[in-house]
């Protein structure tokens, strides 16, 4: 009861970087609630799963094991969810803000009438007032709305549990102890999932490793809607082969089709913690910055002088990308 | 031989194109200064629906919106492109609805709707990027969902086949009907308008564009095509309860417009001088190299 629980997402018998990630936030929400973390996990062949979890700090971890539990299908999760949290009464849930976690999260938040905030980039423990009433230690959900441009911080005062997806990387996994000492409670799937659940049948997946290690690069090269177009991230894909980079890009490249999907950096995108962060005719929305503004040192490229980019940059190179970009090249090849 | 599709959709203020007075001084959003648009993925979703209706021609589009008044101009877009009839839920009771109480509010228009075989919108819409609206609608109406679609591949009888898109590739999967689809933006783009349709469709009003002064009532009423269905909450026998901000769980506790703490950033001009400089100080401090 009043646990903080933590759905984890397998992928080939592997729990996903971002459900551990979320158990380490978890255990840190837990541990200000003075409650305990548990974990479910779903899948099948899921024996020795808990070696994975339990080194995060998880008191409790469910365990349902049956052959139609993996790939992943909406309603058999669902159904897990749902009659588990009907049971367990959770205050707070937490769930990757991934293609799994933003299917399923928002069918047990109608199922159980609870409220769900999609891609928080902060969580933390506060009070609320309402209406006279102050509602102790809910969880404040905090995400930047509204295309990017502002900060909102969301509160469920009434319904339970509180639940809040968070995108991979947002978050950092630290092990607590790994000999941390955790329950495992194996459930009969059965009791939990109706045959008629089974309903979508997986016929195919073609999945390739990722194409570039944006997450982990040292030096990350991004590109914003200043690039002016497609072509304008060839010189960005130059810079980054000569320094040893990974290519980025705002969603507002992006969208404008400068820059493949998976290279997006920001609220909606990954987040990023380099050394290095080149920013290229990017203004600086509050989305994008949420995925890059732990980067140890940032430089700013930009013609204009006041990009809000420019307040967090430790260097602001003021000047067009065509002009700046070439000439990092040529400096760097020549005092390297 | 032909489905009953709806499509949902959304006006969505161009969040993507946030110009310097798009935010008050006071820090909240001036929706004025925001074009409203149809939201993206809600017109990937619609070219699905279009393309089912390609292969089967007796199958039926009816968009669904909720929102203000000016929200059927969605509705109209969606008819010019090919959709058959639109409805706009309109009520002030749905106002300040988070994506629980918008979602009651369109499973009870869907119902209202009665018949369908797919329900098909974006999966997300930009002005929240929730992408919560498509499996709330299916829970709450009982059906299964695909989300992040990409393709419908096949319909025969009773079974869609899908592509979606998922993280470093495709997945597909089959899938009964009725169901809930939620399209992605790597979908097909949607046609453009077609000129038969503009001539057909440009008239059509909802009941109070047409009662309002200068209004097509006079003509609506000898083409009955012409009207755009317009649904209260009443109208859906909604339950008031679980509409709007009273249905909502969730609750805004403060919104903010960020500032974050300056930097002592160093200045630089794009001189060569001025860029030769910044590289050797990095190569020096082995940030680089």
């Amino acid at each position: 009861m009043n646990s903080v629980f933590i759905y984890c997402e397998i992928e080939e018998g592997q729990v996903a970087d971002v459900s551990l990630e979320l158990l380490t936030k978890g255990r840190q929400l837990a541990d200000q609630l003075g409650v305990e973390v548990e974990a479910i996990v779903a899948g099948s062949n899921l024996a020795g799963i808990e070696k994975q979890v339990a080194p995060y700090g998880v008191d409790k971890l469910h365990v349902f094991d049956a052959p139609g539990l993996y790939p992943y299908t909406s309603l058999p999760h669902t159904s897990v969810v749902v009659n588990l949290f009907k049971e367990e009464k959770p205050q707070i849930c937490l769930m990757g803000a991934t293609v799994i976690g933003r299917d399923l999260g928002p069918r047990v938040s109608s199922a159980l009438f609870s409220g769900l905030t999609a891609d928080c980039t902060s969580l933390e423990i506060g009070d609320h007032e309402m209406k006279g009433v102050t509602y102790k230690n809910l969880l404040y959900q905090i995400r930047p709305a509204f295309g990017g441009n502002i900060v909102a911080t969301i509160v469920n005062p009434e319904n339970r549990p509180q639940m809040a997806t968070v995108r991979e990387g947002v978050m950092q996994k630290e092990i607590k102890d790994a000999n941390y000492k955790c329950e495992v409670i194996k459930h009969d799937v059965k009791k939990y999932v109706a045959d008629t659940d089974y309903v979508v049948k997986v016929i195919e997946r073609h999945i390739e490793k990722a194409k570039n290690n944006l997450k982990g690069a040292p030096i990350v090269v991004a590109g914003g809607y200043g690039m002016g177009s497609k072509e304008g991230f060839d010189m960005l894909f130059e810079l980054a082969k000569t320094i040893n980079a990974e290519v980025g890009a705002s969603r507002a490249a992006i969208d404008a089709g400068f820059c493949d999907h998976d290279r997006q950096i920001g609220q909606t995108g990954v987040t990023v913690r380099p050394k290095l962060y080149i920013a290229c005719g990017i203004s600086g929305q509050i989305q994008h910055i949420a995925g890059m503004k732990e980067s140890s040192m940032i430089i700013s490229i930009n013609s204009d002088p006041d990009a809000p980019i420019n307040t967090i940059a430790d260097y602001v190179i003021t000047g067009t990308v065509e002009e700046v970009v070439p000439k990092l090249i040529k400096y760097y090849k020549k005092n390297k | 031989m032909g489905y009953k599709i709806i499509v949902l959709a959304k006006q969505v203020p161009d969040t993507r194109n946030v110009g310097k007075d798009a935010m008050t001084a006071e820090g909240t959003i001036n929706r004025a200064a925001l074009p409203a648009i149809f939201n993206p993925e809600d017109l990937n979703a619609l070219e699905q629906a279009l393309q089912i209706k390609d292969k089967y021609p007796d199958s039926t589009i009816t968009m669904l919106t909720m929102g203000p008044g000016r929200a059927a101009e969605v509705l109209l877009e969606g008819m010019y492109r090919g959709a058959d009839a639109g409805v706009l839920l309109t009520d002030r009771a749905f106002a300040g609805a988070d994506t629980l109480a918008t979602s009651y509010a369109l499973s009870t228009a869907i119902k209202k709707i009665g018949e369908y075989d797919i329900i098909i919108g974006g999966r997300q819409a930009i002005d929240g990027d929730t992408a919560q609206v498509g499996p709330q609608v299916a829970e709450k109406l009982g059906l299964t969902q695909i989300t992040y679609a990409e393709k419908i591949e096949k319909i025969e009888g009773k079974t869609i086949r899908v592509q979606r898109h998922i993280p470093g590739g495709i997945e597909t999967v089959e899938g009964p009907l009725p169901i809930v689809i939620t399209v992605n933006g790597s979908a097909d783009p949607c046609r453009p308008r077609n000129a038969k349709r503009v001539m057909k469709f440009k008239y059509a009003q909802t009941p109070s564009q047409a009662a309002a002064e200068g209004g097509n009532a006079e003509l609506i009423k000898t083409r009955p095509y012409l009207n755009i269905k317009e649904w209260t909450v009443a109208d859906v026998d909604g339950d008031v309860k679980q509409c709007g901000l009273n249905g909502s769980p969730t609750k805004v506790k403060t919104i903010k417009n960020i500032v974050f703490a300056a930097k002592e950033s160093k200045k630089f001009t794009a001189a060569d001088a001025d860029i030769e400089s910044l590289m050797v100080e990095l190569i020096e401090n082995k940030i680089v190299g």
